[in-house]
């Protein structure tokens, strides 16, 4: 099953890493994976995150049933907020269960590199030397040919 | 259709969102329409490079049809997670 949540608002993370997948006795492994917003530069006051609603969802949908076709996965979540976040904060969240633990951190890792360069987020960071859009890296481009 | 920009393509349209009535053909030949109008989106779409381009919201290629499409979008290179 595959939950997908794009939201402005924060999420709790211990609440959701207990409830994923409760009660699968099948499932063995769980993989959580949380990013958190970067203090870049010592300065970072916010960053803003702005994405493309309704392609947004269908991009994380897409991505997370790819995975599901990979990997034998019971239960696949990602939450990833949008708007003004400050250092510190929560930005997204993966998890995903399996039966065993090699099929779920692939999946996890396959879930964020795709999601890093795949989804339609653009992060643009305020500090105190000014504002600017984050740029996408090679390395982000790169890690998808691994897969 | 709608057009949409995001991200630095926004702020360099100083829009983000308009309807446009073309008779494009294809992604690239919207692309040449559009810089013909005015400087701003000429200096947005000056390198392809740096921009993506979705067609009802599926990532795709400047040579993609864009016959019958809803909304076309476009922004810089992804950077979520």
């Amino acid at each position: 099953m595959i939950r997908v949540v794009v939201q402005e608002a924060p999420f709790d993370f211990g609440a959701e890493a207990a409830a994923f997948a409760r009660g699968r006795t099948d499932l063995g492994a769980i993989v959580t994976f949380s990013g958190i917003v970067r203090d870049v530069a010592d300065g970072l006051s916010v960053m803003e995150i702005e994405h493309y609603p309704g392609m947004t969802e269908k991009a994380l949908e897409k991505i997370a049933a790819e995975a599901e076709a990979r990997w034998s996965l019971g239960e696949v979540l990602v939450i990833h907020r949008h708007g003004r976040l400050e250092a510190g904060e929560q930005i997204m969240m993966v998890a995903t269960a399996s039966r065993h633990r090699k099929h779920a951190f692939e999946a996890a890792e396959f879930l964020m590199d795709y999601l890093k360069s795949r989804a339609p987020f653009w992060k643009k960071e305020h500090t105190e030397a000014g504002t600017g859009w984050v740029d996408a890296t090679e390395e982000d481009e790169a890690a998808l040919k691994r897969w | 259709m709608d057009v949409l920009y995001f991200a630095w393509v926004r702020e360099r349209i100083g829009l983000p969102k308009e309807r446009i009535e073309t008779q494009a053909a294809t992604v690239a030949d919207l692309i040449a329409e559009l810089k013909a109008r005015e400087a701003r989106y000429e200096a947005a779409f000056a390198d392809l490079s740096a921009l993506r381009v979705a067609v009802d919201q599926e990532l795709t290629d400047f040579d993609a049809s864009i016959a019958g499409a809803r909304e076309v979008a476009f922004f810089p290179p992804m950077t979520g997670g």
